[in-house]
């Protein structure tokens, strides 16, 4: 057997957290973590956030971000221990048998170089080959990787291109030295599912035809399933298990990985329109600023009391604006909305208090939804206050009950946000929009910043709410096995227009338009070869037409 | 007041001591402010503890006098700098629009006059008394506040905790009191730290031109200007009131410091 391209063993990561206004602690990142990737294998790295799967990535090149310090074992490459190499050594090797692509590839280019240029950095910086010869690699690379016109792609400079395209030209950017290997931080993560798939099958592609290892890192079982031979799967620092894809896939061991495969599996029984709808929007279209095109047009859709209406579409889409727009800090060009039988006037300031409280709002961040330096009992006290004037220790004891609602219980109204992980803060956030009793509850991209299994525990508890309070949500996602969970009807958005509208049973049925039909089939399945099968069926449609 | 580190310690200590002195002045003080009890700059001795000054008045009387004027004068002029500009520059930020736009324009006009020329001219043609130095002062410094402040709420207005108050159909007063103020409060107390200390320097500086506090009331630039001409015999009375100066600088940044860090907690201070 040759030896094995990367082994770590017993790697151990800490660093010291500097919280603001208390003393410097150290944590364990990464505890007692072992691999070994052998060359031309694609290694996946899963787990939620905090799991510690970028660290590991990084630590194949031995680099630690932001104070981290690689504090035990040994991390083996090509055959050299690296863990404690100096920097002459480690510099010599990143960029050269070490590549890294990094999650958010806008972030990731400097603005101000054309592409080429700084594709082929790192090849011409370690004197691998001469100038024409890595441009000649990297043009062969824009086309392994199917980007336009692969000859003068490097001429652009990254804003001129897309970012599922500039995603690529990073991945073509890890490639151009020839490395043996590349660590994938999360790469098709910022992008949009029909984005995604085209990414994913350009890496994948590239990676079987150049031969080289890879660890790809994500949140997300069903993309990882696409690209890797095995799986690590990672919670809090600590390997929960490790096997092959179809292993891990088939017959997961521990009761986490269980989990995570089975996440999103929600049953949700659609409810059929009723007679009256809560609200209407008819024929909106709006725009920013006086000038400019319409960010919505004509757009018409109806929720019903106690139902759920599911906004889909990828960014840019016009979701949010729709939002915005009914909640009139986007008042609309043309077009009106009705609200509980009555017009509800397009402008915030026009609007009664009574209509103002029938529609709340839950946001996508639920960090900077809430003010910080608000305890979670003057959060969701204050809507108590100013809409029914409760005061003192009846509003405390609706603070209580409505925490309770939120499955938090006692102990939680003195604390802060920061005091508060992702989801109980998403929780306050549900708590402090019910307290003002509402008829409809606008909930915006809710569940995407939040790791699945949380993710899933937010849905169950704004499903258990509906049932008990009746309230109607509008829910706008990107993510379609949230609104197989959640919705009773959809309206897939597309460039600001309603693309397709009824109940889910209709809507997620054929016959499909094309945008939807794109839109279904690029939602990664947990199987394995569901990516080939899907390019291949594109495949066939295309040569078909 | 357990973990206090030291340095803020030191200056609480020192901070405390010379606001009070500055209140006591009338108990503490060994002689009378204007009283002529010796000879001209007598060096130090156990009747003087720093000598006398140019008229042969105690120097350590004349100096927690001084201090009383200056440190009232500054606190004053700070107040007023920072409720003033603080207010204005949330308003604005908030406001936004036209609203907006007047009010800073009308600041960067105020700002593009030199500060020390504009009070110089200012308090040639009023009469020079306490209330109009604050006054002065306190208007010529909320420009700075103004500008720092609209800055920083600039960036809470959008954050989406405003929006969801907002939303809730809060009025302004909430907003700017209530979600951007308590979030503002860091960067402000560094800047209030700094501009305790200018308004110290400042008001020295008018008073040794002769514009700011009138003898023969005392006061640190006071101070210098009766007996800068010692400093050429070797006389030391004119450096008194700089280390006044400097250790009350230094003080009440270590205790703003302090403070700054305790409000940067976004747990309430209780993990500090």
């Amino acid at each position: 057997m040759p030896d094995p391209l990367l082994t770590i063993n017993n790697l151990r990561i800490e660093a010291t957290i500097y919280a603001p206004g208390e003393k410097p602690r150290d944590a364990m990142i990464v505890d007692d973590v072992s691999l070994t990737l052998e060359k031309g294998k694609v290694l996946g790295l899963i787990g939620e956030s905090g799991a510690g799967k970028s660290t590991i990535g990084l630590s194949a090149l031995a680099y630690g971000r932001g104070g981290i310090r690689l504090t035990g074992g040994t991390i083996t490459l090509n055959g050299r221990e690296i863990r404690l190499a100096d920097a002459a050594t480690l510099r010599s090797l990143r960029g050269r048998e070490v590549t890294y692509v990094a999650q958010s590839a806008a972030a990731a280019f400097n603005p101000a170089k054309k592409l080429m240029e700084q594709v082929t950095e790192a090849t011409l910086h370690h004197g691998l080959v001469s100038k024409s010869e890595a441009e000649a690699r990297a043009v062969e690379l824009f086309r392994t990787l199917s980007l336009p016109d692969p000859e003068t792609f490097g001429d652009r400079y990254p804003h001129q291109v897309s970012g599922g395209q500039l995603q690529r030209a990073m991945t073509a950017m890890a490639l151009c030295p020839h490395p043996d290997l590349v660590i994938f931080d999360e790469p098709t993560t910022a992008l949009d599912v029909t984005t995604q798939i085209d990414v994913l099958a350009a890496i994948k592609s590239a990676i079987t035809r150049t031969g080289v290892a890879a660890m790809y890192i994500t949140h997300d079982l069903a993309v990882v399933a696409q690209v890797s031979d095995d799986i690590m799967v990672l919670r809090n620092g600590q390997m929960v298990e490790c096997g092959s894809v179809q292993r891990i896939i088939e017959d997961p061991r521990e009761e986490y990985t269980q989990a995570l495969i089975s996440v999103r599996r929600i049953d949700h029984k659609e409810k059929k329109p009723t007679d009256t709808p809560l609200m209407t929007v008819e024929n909106i279209s709006a725009r920013y600023g006086a000038m400019g095109v319409d960010v919505l047009s004509d757009v018409s859709v109806e929720l019903y009391p106690g139902q759920t209406l599911a906004l889909v579409g990828e960014s840019g889409s016009g979701k949010s604006t729709m939002a915005r727009v009914i909640t009139g800090l986007l008042p609309p060009r043309v077009g009106q909305i009705t609200f509980d039988g009555k017009p509800l006037p397009g402008a915030l300031k026009d609007r009664s208090r009574e209509e103002l409280r029938q529609l709340q709002m839950i946001y996508q961040m639920a960090d900077v939804a809430m003010n910080p330096r608000q305890t979670v009992a003057t959060i969701i006290g204050r809507p108590l206050e100013f809409y029914f004037g409760l005061r003192g220790r009846e509003r405390d004891k609706r603070v209580q009950e409505l925490l309770d609602a939120i499955e938090l219980g006692e102990g939680f109204a003195d604390r802060y946000p920061a005091e508060l992980s992702g989801g109980q803060k998403q929780r306050v956030c549900i708590a402090r929009a019910l307290a003002a009793k509402p008829k409809m509850i606008i909930c915006d991209e809710v569940t995407s910043a939040l790791d699945p299994l949380v993710a899933d525990g937010i849905l169950k508890l704004l499903l258990n709410l509906q049932a008990r309070e009746g309230v109607a949500y509008l829910f706008i996602t990107h993510d379609i096995a949230t609104v197989r969970a959640i919705a009773d009807s959809i309206a897939v958005m597309y460039q600001g227009k309603v693309q397709r509208y009824g109940v889910k049973s209709t809507v997620l049925a054929p016959p499909f338009d094309d945008y939807t039909d794109l839109l279904l089939s690029s939602v990664p399945e947990m199987e394995l070869g569901w990516l080939e099968r899907v390019l291949e069926h594109r495949k066939m449609e295309s040569a078909g037409n | 007041m357990k973990g206090i580190p030291i340095s803020a310690l030191l200056g609480l200590f020192f901070t405390v001591l010379y606001f009070l002195a500055a209140i006591l002045a009338p108990w503490i003080a060994p002689y009378g402010m204007s009283e002529i009890v010796g000879d001209v700059w007598e060096p130090a001795s156990t009747q003087f503890w720093l000598g006398t000054d140019n008229l042969g008045r105690d120097l350590l009387t004349r100096l927690i006098y001084g201090g009383r004027n200056t440190i009232f004068v500054a606190t004053m002029a700070t107040a007023l700098s920072f409720s003033l500009g603080a207010i204005l520059g949330f308003s604005a930020a908030v406001y936004g629009g036209w609203v907006d736009q007047v009010m800073a324009r009308l600041n960067d006009l105020v700002m593009s006059i030199p500060t020390l020329i504009f009070a110089l001219v200012v308090l040639s043609v009023m009469p020079v008394t306490l209330t109009v130095l604050i006054l002065v002062m306190g208007l010529l410094d909320s420009t700075r506040v103004f500008r720092l402040s609209r800055a920083v709420a600039v960036d809470i207005n959008v954050m989406d905790y405003v929006e969801a108050a907002r939303l809730r159909g809060e009025g302004q007063r909430w907003v700017i009191f209530r979600e951007i103020l308590p979030n503002a409060l860091s960067p402000l107390v560094a800047e209030l730290g700094l501009r305790f200390i200018f308004a110290i320097l400042f008001i020295s500086t008018l008073s040794f031109l002769g514009l700011g506090i009138q003898p023969p009331e005392a006061d640190w630039g006071g101070i210098v200007k009766e007996n800068r001409e010692g400093i050429v015999y070797g006389i030391p009375a004119a450096l008194w009131p700089a280390v006044a100066i400097v250790t009350l600088s230094i003080s009440v940044n270590l205790v703003a410091d302090w403070v700054l860090n305790r409000t940067t907690s976004l747990k309430g201070g209780r993990g500090a």
